[in-house]
């Protein structure tokens, strides 16, 4: 090629980026909205795919892709990884929750057989960060919270680690610490911070604002406002209200945070238990001052995230620094102790939220004041549901995070959306009351999702919804039953740092790259889904590589982003890559690319002026060994369109009112994620949302004591989880819902799957059995018996 | 209300042949501190059964019918999945982790490392036990079955065929002891309700939330297995 040639392909290229071609794409429900859209999209992507009735491998449910390596115990996992001479580490914790740390004397650990690295903890992460660091001029970090990491060793054994780090000598001089959430609001409450301090967001979220005032333990408020919500009171005809409290609930992913960190000379390989390997990459080449090219981050298998697995942590990187130290890899896994204490959890709320109406259902006012607490970190805020489900004349909401001596919260599913659905969702069931109107006839009046009204219409129809007594508390016996109602809001975030590269080899081999981890949710089949379409081969003859940084960058999964952000580049990496191998091998076969399409694993003349040939035969005649692609996520077709995703949920429960306890019987789930690339896929994670989210409503607790600051049930056992025998029937109905706004159309699931809104589901249910009203989760026995009780005495139990 | 605090009792206080402190600057027993005391007193009356299965030089050592190991490594066999291993192992050494570091079978998980959630869950000649709470020692003379050790060759067993096809899994890391509980249940019962999938894996933790497509997995490869 000459130059000037050369040129002019660039400037081509250039030129097709920027062209646009206009095209219908389908939007809507089937069967209630469907109807086609225009949509001005590059020239360069691939032709619109039909509804998923009309695919023949996406949208259905093909097997998941790493099934049987699950089954058969064969995935590999982070903390299954045994590198020849690695070493195991093992962190020294504080046992005090706050704390200036005096001295830290490693000899007798150094010195200890097997040891072959000490590490002493200089800069501690995931704590929110003062704003002026010169208020605290300490030399080691200032102890925030009891299992704060000090220290590190790293032996030849798991024993001899653990054994040499309880002869790391900690001197502490302990400073007054609040564990309460209430009494630290107090003015003269014990400081967690000397001044005011901030917390990141991750990439899943969490995190809070760091323009706010923070009055002692305060920090906020921050405020959203919409109109004037004083007018907007005395516009309505009633007023609701309600003070809602939710505990702090932990993730617990069964495997624990954790890397094996392999720093040579020339290159940091760290494995780990992630949802972002792009991000892990990026703290530890922040953190020690290398290049990205020189840190390589591999997620193979990992069990489990919910929010909390996002950036390197102190695990990362004190592994890394311990590798570093010893010369061999380190493995660095949290125990189950200080998985609870120290890598996140979902913030506390308490709300007292407000809501005014006229008679007809139009809402006037909302107003919400929220705070919640973080422990040492920021993220509280739980006003999203407020702000974005209905739409309100008028709305004033300020959050607030009370710092207490406890671990930093973390992004946990749908973060804030599960406490403030809990309060605004019970609270339109209180409406729904007062102005004697049927729950989901007030939805309609004033919800405007188009795919929630049709959620909702599936609910009427069901049978379940048909049983419910609008009566609340009808039934005579101890045992009551009930029925309850609520919706769930996610949003649509695109993470553009989504890219994937596609390879046709000569021998007819397929294989599909991408850094994206897949956590659980299934991206890898997905992945070959997007193949099998394009190239019309079947799923099982796809290679799908992921979980390495060595590929095209993945995005990190977090908020619902990676199926919606990924999808497009992989098909358009596909699309681009079958339309040159077409171009490739047409001469061959003695016709034009235009003339060939893939169909059925075959390779087809459109004019028939070739016999079909195999995908593999074709392969055969291409002209180079392999064909490669790689495709960049283009932004959404219409960027002007804010979209949010919908889902709503029933609840059936029994309530003993003898024994406090609450049965989840059934539950009916109706969602909506964009074009479901895989429902089975997809209904798993509904369950899964269901599943925590009825953990989190009536069992779930991080239990603190006040007089030493520690967690009392730092395990399995006492911090209670779902187990098999309460789970409930979980009818799930996926509703497709094209919204045209890719090449595959596809949305997320995990934030809204349930989780959002099936606690005040059950709430409403406990209602509609009761007639009395549980504002506060976890509903344990001994908080139903108390709202029992109260009511009857004619008070409330807030 | 300042004062001054040490995180850890001093090397003094500590005895570590007995009962080691919790590492992390916990106070109190630890479980493996736990273990490896009992290791050394009372594990031995435990191994009377298993004798046969350490070498000749630690049978000899069990003249009153009590044999006292450690705390140095002992050499066992050990009999997984139709397979003699003969491996050197400290008596505290639980199943879980001699399968995992010593043996390389990383199929069984170490979740909470104290018997509660069966993630490590492993057969004892067909009986499912907890392997993180089960000592090495106590499997010698047993019949070990893991999760790698119920398919046949590449045949999978049909329980985890009916894992795949009902998709009965996200992340996976509950799933191998999913699968053996289950796989034990099928052994012992073959006509099995979904009352007593729940109940056979109401010792397992699935934190993603997918037991209802496990019991349906398991009531399909009952099915199967009665149909075959």
């Amino acid at each position: 090629m000459t130059k000037q040639t050369m040129d002019d392909a660039l400037m081509a290229e250039v030129a097709g980026a920027s062209a646009k071609k206009t095209v219908q794409m389908p939007v809507g429900v089937p069967g209630y909205t469907l109807a086609d859209e225009t949509r001005e999209i590059p020239a360069s992507e691939p032709p619109v795919w039909p509804i998923n009735k009309d695919l023949k491998y996406v949208g259905q449910s093909i097997q998941r892709y790493d099934g049987m390596a699950k089954a058969a115990g064969r995935a590999r996992y982070t903390s299954d990884v045994q590198l020849p001479g690695m070493l195991y580490a093992k962190f020294v914790n504080a046992n005090v929750p706050h704390a200036k740390v005096t001295s830290i004397d490693t000899t007798d650990a150094e010195k200890y057989p097997g040891v072959r690295g000490v590490h002493v903890i200089q800069h501690v992460l995931g704590n929110a960060v003062l704003r002026d660091p010169a208020l605290e001029p300490v030399k080691y970090p200032v102890v925030r919270y009891a299992g704060q990491p000090v220290a590190a060793v790293a032996a030849i054994t798991p024993a001899a680690a653990e054994e040499a780090a309880a002869l790391v000598k900690v001197k502490y001089e302990t400073i007054p610490f609040v564990v309460d959430p209430i009494k630290a609001r107090e003015p003269d409450a014990p400081a967690v911070f000397p001044g005011p301090a901030d917390e990141e967001a991750s990439a899943g979220g969490g995190g809070g604002p760091s323009d706010v005032k923070q009055t002692g333990n305060i920090h906020g408020p921050s405020i959203h406002k919409r109109g004037e919500t004083e007018q907007g009171f005395k516009d309505a005809d009633v007023i609701v209200e309600g003070h809602y409290v939710t505990q702090v609930q932990t993730h617990s992913a069964l495997e624990t945070h954790g890397v094996v960190a392999d720093w040579k000379p020339e290159m940091l390989t760290v494995y780990a238990s992630t949802q972002g390997t792009a991000g892990v990459r990026e703290e530890l080449a922040g953190f020690y001052k290398i290049p990205l090219t020189q840190v390589r981050v591999i997620t193979e298998y990992m069990g489990g995230g919910f929010g909390a697995k996002f950036g390197a942590g102190n695990p990362g990187v004190v592994a890394a620094a311990l590798s570093k130290k010893s010369g061999a890899p380190v493995r660095l896994m949290l125990d189950r102790e200080e998985e609870h204490l120290s890598v996140g959890n979902r913030p506390s709320s308490d709300q007292l939220l407000r809501i005014g109406a006229k008679n007809d259902g139009t809402i006037t006012a909302m107003h919400l004041v929220a705070y919640g607490t973080a422990g040492c970190g920021t993220g509280a805020g739980c006003s999203g549901p407020a702000a974005n489900l209905y739409k309100s004349a008028s709305l004033h909401a300020e959050e607030s995070d009370v710092f207490i001596n406890a671990g930093p919260g973390a992004a946990m599913r749908a973060p804030g959306h599960p406490q403030g659905a809990f309060a605004l969702e019970q609270t339109m069931d209180d409406l729904a009351v007062k102005l004697n109107m049927e729950p989901l006839d007030l939805r309609d009046k004033t919800d405007e999702h188009p795919v929630r009204r049709v959620e909702r219409q599936i609910v009427r129809e069901s049978e379940l919804w048909k049983s419910r007594n609008p009566v609340a508390g009808a039934d005579r016996g101890p045992v009551k039953r009930g029925v309850g109602f609520a919706q769930s809001v996610w949003y649509r975030f695109v993470s553009m740092g989504s890219s994937a590269e596609v390879r046709i080899h000569k021998d007819g081999s397929l294989e599909v790259m991408s850094g994206v981890q897949d956590i659980g949710s299934g991206i890898k089949t997905v992945m070959a889904q997007i193949l099998s379409e394009q190239f019309g081969v079947p799923p099982s003859q796809i290679t799908v590589k992921v979980g390495d940084t060595n590929y095209a960058e993945g995005p990190q999964s977090g908020g619902s982003v990676t199926t919606l952000s990924l999808t497009p580049a992989v098909r358009d990496a596909a699309w681009q890559a079958s339309q040159k191998f077409l171009a490739d091998i047409a001469p061959a076969l003695g016709t034009t690319a235009n003339d060939l399409v893939l169909v059925d694993g075959e390779v087809r003349s459109r004019s028939g002026k070739t016999q079909p040939v195999s995908f593999k035969r074709a392969a055969a005649k291409m002209t180079s060994t392999q064909i490669s692609v790689q495709a960049k996520r283009v932004p959404d077709y219409d960027p002007k369109k804010y979209l949010t995703y919908g889902g709503v949920d029933v609840a059936e429960v029994e309530v003993d009112t003898e024994l406090g306890r609450i049965h989840v019987r059934r539950v009916l789930s109706v969602h909506d994620c964009g074009r479901p690339m895989n429902p089975e896929q997809t209904i798993s994670q509904i369950n899964g949302g269901i599943i925590q989210g009825i953990s989190f409503t009536l069992l779930e607790n991080r239990l603190l004591d006040p007089v030493y600051g520690l967690m009392v049930n730092p395990d399995l056992e006492q911090y209670k989880i779902i187990g098999s025998r309460e789970i409930p029937d979980i009818d799930v109905r996926l509703v497709e819902a094209y919204i045209g706004q890719s090449s595959t159309d596809a949305s997320g699931i995990g934030e809204a799957a349930g989780v959002v809104s099936i606690g005040a589901a059950i709430g409403n249910a406990v209602y509609n059995a009761t007639g009395v009203r549980i504002r506060r989760t976890p509903m344990t026995p001994d908080v139903v018996l108390a709202a029992l009780h109260a009511t009857a005495q004619g008070k409330e139990l807030a | 209300m300042s004062d001054s605090r040490e995180s850890t009792p001093s090397p003094a206080e500590i005895d570590p042949k007995t009962m080691a402190t919790a590492g992390s600057g916990r106070s109190g027993i630890s479980r493996r501190g736990f273990l490896k005391g009992a290791g050394l007193t009372a594990a031995g009356t435990a191994l009377l059964e298993g004798v046969q299965g350490f070498s000749a030089e630690v049978a000899a050592h069990a003249p009153h019918g009590v044999t006292e190991l450690g705390p140095g490594p002992v050499p066992v066999k050990l009999h997984v999945n139709g397979v003699e291993h003969a491996m050197e192992i400290e008596p505290r050494t639980t199943l879980a982790e001699a399968l995992r570091m010593q043996l390389g079978m990383t199929g069984t998980k170490i979740v909470c490392d104290r018997g509660v959630c069966s993630g490590c869950a492993v057969w004892l000649d067909k009986m499912p036990v907890n392997s993180c709470m089960t000592l090495a020692v106590d499997a010698v003379g047993r019949h070990v079955t893991t999760i790698e050790g119920i398919s046949s060759g590449d045949t999978m067993h049909p329980l985890q065929a009916a894992f795949v096809k009902d998709d009965a899994m996200q992340c996976g890391f509950c799933t191998p002891g999913m699968v053996m509980s289950c796989a034990a249940l099928l052994e012992r019962n073959p006509h099995p309700s979904e009352h007593d999938v729940r109940h056979a894996v109401s010792g397992n933790l699935c934190r993603c939330g997918t037991y209802p497509k496990i019991f349906a997995a398991t009531l399909d490869a009952a099915g199967t297995l009665r149909n075959a």
